[in-house]
């Protein structure tokens, strides 16, 4: 079975050292898929492009254009890789913006490895005290090592370690898990003849019986 | 089947004048606006309920309603949603049935949770009880229709012990109700579970959401009883503005959309109109893309239309009315008309056609 693992990266410049950590770190993971024998589709996704997008979904509340697709890969990838650069102390608009738009259960159970650019190491505790509780919050399974790649990170045998590291982590919990991000969701089965809302993961195709909710609302 | 308007009675400023209507202005133009439906041939005039500023709807819908039965003939009046969750349902059970036998039962009503988070405090609620207080209110207010002596405990309400609501409903017939969702599929099963009607208020989404929160409620309105899924009683929300040519109207109303509430500069006129059922254009225009919702959802029994918002002043909305009950409604009606079977309803029950089917008592319309 091949897993898809999605990285999804905020960098805003061309080229983008975000983009560079990105690109090492889809390498490392592709790397341990392969040491076990198996077998990973990795696809980059730029937040830069999506910008207007990503703006417009935060005032109607539903994903458009191209948006909608990239939204739908995240959700049902296996694994997520979430890369921003920090900004003023933290992730950057963009990058908490995509992920704003996100139904709240959109990554329950989801492998998740965080990381970030920075141009000095004194933000490592950025992925900690920001990534973290973000994804947290949308109930993801975040990897123990996070990767900070401050600008001279770039020139130091650390930073492969670390990276090595969390991609193992992150091959780790995906092949570990049976069936992926689909084990946490048994049941989600879209009706007879109809499939789930790109871009949503809202179900319609079941509903607690009508009975069930009168018994709940008044005990 | 029906075409209406609905209003959620906004205070916009104009964005191409400045000009920021006062609310009494804004109060005596949603009257002038419900009278001019009613003149240019619509079914249905529906208000919302408001309890924040910038909105002059009223806070309670029967004030609204009573005063335009009193100004009208045939329209029928309805609400665009009342709110089950924060309201008293001892009070909405007294206030419609009041409006029921003012208005001659020319009236039905929509429940709504309410998105306005601090409305719930204010009210003494928890917004986080608001599926049970919608499931718990609505249920004690079918009692209160339906039995003339209450004795009722419940989780949100004090006890009510050998309660009679006055008036009691026009002809013992309850006003027939509504439940509005955009997104959660605990109303459309509460729907369905009574019989009731279904709304899905689709003019910030795509149709393809609208779709799968319709289907939903047709599937469990069959599972329920009440008849088979294509009967199930189906209202939608619209969005248009119309000038006699295309280019005319899109160049009117751009500034209208590009600083309206809600999506106001976000998406363009043109995304905005390719993604949600909002159409910009020619009557024919509008009359095209009404005409393929069914498609979607099935054949339906009523479509409302978001006419006076954004600051459009009252005058181009009285224009906008003539168009739309002049040349766009009487072909959707035709149409709607043509494809539909026998079988399904045309529109949701009337009090009329009720007091028919109770009784058989003939009564004059």
């Amino acid at each position: 079975m091949t897993r898809r693992i999605v990285a999804v990266t905020a960098g805003l410049s061309e080229p983008s050292s975000t983009r560079l950590l990105t690109d090492r770190l889809t390498e490392a993971v592709d790397r341990h898929v392969t040491a076990h024998g198996e077998a990973a589709t990795v696809e980059v996704i730029e937040l830069r492009p999506l910008a207007k997008l990503i703006a417009d979904q935060m005032l109607t509340r539903f994903p458009s254009g191209e948006l909608t697709a990239v939204v739908e890969k995240v959700i049902s990838a296996d694994a997520l890789i979430a890369v921003t650069p920090v900004f003023t102390g933290s992730y950057s608009g963009l990058f908490k913006s995509f992920f704003d738009n996100l139904d709240v259960n959109a990554l329950e159970g989801k492998p998740v490895l965080v990381a970030a650019t920075a141009g000095s190491a004194r933000h490592s505790l950025m992925i900690d005290h920001a990534m973290r509780p973000l994804f947290s919050y949308l109930h993801a399974s975040v990897v123990p090592t996070g990767v900070l790649a401050a600008t001279d990170d770039f020139g130091t045998p650390g930073l492969d370690r670390r990276i090595d590291r969390a991609a193992a982590e992150l091959v780790s919990a995906v092949l570990g898990s049976v069936a992926g991000a689909a084990a946490g969701r048994s049941g989600f089965l879209p009706a007879e003849g109809e499939e789930r809302e790109a871009g949503f993961t809202d179900r319609f195709d079941e509903v607690t019986d009508f009975a069930e909710l009168l018994r709940r609302a008044s005990s | 089947m029906e075409f209406g308007i609905f209003t959620v009675g906004d205070v916009t400023t104009d964005p191409t004048t400045g000009i920021t209507p006062s609310e009494n202005e804004r109060i005596k133009a949603t009257v002038a606006i419900a009278k001019k439906a009613e003149e240019v041939g619509l079914d249905v005039f529906a208000t919302g309920e408001h309890h924040n500023p910038p909105f002059a709807a009223p806070a309670n819908p029967p004030v609204l309603l009573a005063n335009i039965a009193a100004q009208t003939e045939r329209i029928v009046l309805s609400t665009s949603t009342t709110l089950i969750t924060t309201n008293d349902p001892v009070r909405i059970a007294q206030d419609y049935a009041y409006l029921q036998h003012l208005s001659d039962g020319r009236m039905d009503l929509m429940m709504g949770r309410g998105n306005t988070g601090p409305v719930y405090p204010w009210f003494g609620k928890d917004i986080r009880e608001g599926l049970n207080l919608a499931v718990e209110n609505y249920a004690l207010l079918r009692r209160l229709w339906t039995e003339e002596n209450v004795t009722w405990e419940g989780k949100f309400r004090t006890p009510l012990q050998g309660f009679t609501s006055t008036p009691r409903p026009l002809d013992g017939i309850p006003p027939f109700v509504w439940h509005g969702s955009i997104r959660s599929p605990e109303i459309a099963e509460q729907a369905a579970f009574y019989g009731d009607g279904f709304f899905h208020n689709n003019i910030f989404w795509p149709l393809s959401h609208t779709k799968q929160m319709v289907n939903l409620y047709r599937r469990r309105y069959q599972h329920h009883g009440h008849g088979k899924h294509d009967q199930a009683i189906v209202g939608l929300g619209g969005q248009v503005f119309m000038r006699k040519n295309s280019q005319d109207a899109v160049r009117e109303f751009r500034p209208y959309f590009d600083n309206a509430p809600v999506y106001g500069h976000g998406p363009s006129l043109e995304e905005f109109t390719r993604e949600t059922p909002l159409t910009v254009g020619s009557p024919q225009q509008i009359i095209d893309r009404y005409a393929t919702m069914a498609d979607h959802v099935g054949d339906y029994q009523r479509q409302l239309f978001l006419m006076d918002h954004a600051g459009l002043p009252l005058k181009t909305v009285l224009e906008q009315l003539e168009i739309l009950g002049g040349e766009v409604v009487p072909e959707l009606r035709k149409i709607a008309d043509a494809r539909r079977p026998a079988h399904v309803p045309a529109t949701a029950p009337r009090h009329a056609e009720r007091l028919v089917a109770l009784d058989g008592t003939p009564v004059e319309v």
